[in-house]
């Protein structure tokens, strides 16, 4: 039987994609295959998909940002025109879709940052609230010092 | 030799550009893609932003944010293709796609700010 290996890999190893084998002595696997959709299903679920995606939207932009400095290094028309081309209703929408995507992403990186950083001071652990609102505090700053060098000049 | 995985170097860029995106990545979209072009706040004059951005240590620090940034994309979209669609068995091809494609866009933006 030219299936032979697959059906020996235990389940744990194969894919939920994948197509299930049967045998003579293992007529049905009890595994349903979760819905294409699941994450629709709940609340949760749904924000955690949305904290994924902003990924894409990270990576859009980059994008952005490096057209931006080639604009500004290409001379000050061009620079002009880069502003031109992003008041474009589509390049505006997806900036605005980009915002809400990085916001998302930054408030859950920030709630989630106890939980992955563990600081001891002496012998205490600090707590949770006091490195999470350390991170918003970085936030507050790294912020403050874009807007003092792009801002008003 | 013993065959040492790529993974934890991975799970480093992707927090090291998380961190780097969440602090930078929402003052400068609000401020280059919606205040700026639409005129609520006046933009910067082209001399102040060349003297920015013609510094290197602004394109030293803007090609850590967009390679940090990148990798750290491309590994989360990789588990959101793997987890969101359970498309486990194409999961080489995910990769290729997915740090491919970082790694091509670091490279333009090494170019890119290399001439300014």
């Amino acid at each position: 039987m030219s299936d032979r290996p697959m059906s020996d890999r235990p389940m744990s190893d194969r894919p939920v994609s994948e197509r299930s084998i049967y045998t003579e002595y293992h007529p049905r696997w009890l595994r349903r295959r979760p819905s294409t959709y699941w994450w629709l299903e709940r609340r949760a679920y749904l924000s955690f998909i949305t904290r994924e995606l902003s990924s894409i939207f990270i990576a859009w932009f980059v994008v952005y940002l490096l057209l931006f400095v080639r604009a500004v290094s290409r001379g000050e028309a061009s620079y002009q025109e880069f502003f031109a081309w992003s008041r474009h209703p589509v390049v505006m929408v997806l900036n605005i879709v980009t915002l809400f995507f990085v916001v998302f992403h930054a408030v859950t990186w920030f709630n989630l940052a106890p939980k992955a950083m563990v600081v001891h001071v002496g012998r205490k652990r600090l707590p949770a609230s006091v490195i999470s609102a350390s991170n918003y505090g970085a936030w507050v700053v790294a912020t403050a010092l874009v807007a003092w060098l792009l801002v008003g000049s | 030799m013993v065959k040492r995985s790529l993974e934890p170097v991975l799970w480093l860029l992707f927090s090291a550009g998380g961190v780097v995106s969440a602090l930078l990545v929402p003052s400068l979209v609000f401020l280059l893609g919606i205040a700026f072009p639409l005129g609520w706040l006046a933009a910067p004059s082209y001399e102040h932003v060349f003297r920015i951005v013609a510094h290197p240590l602004t394109r030293l620090a803007l090609f850590g944010i967009c390679v940090l940034s990148l990798f750290h994309a491309a590994h989360r979209f990789r588990f959101t293709l793997y987890d969101g669609l359970q498309i486990k068995h194409l999961n080489e091809m995910i990769g290729v796609f997915c740090y491919g494609g970082a790694i091509a866009l670091s490279v333009w933006a090494a170019y890119v700010l290399w001439q300014v």
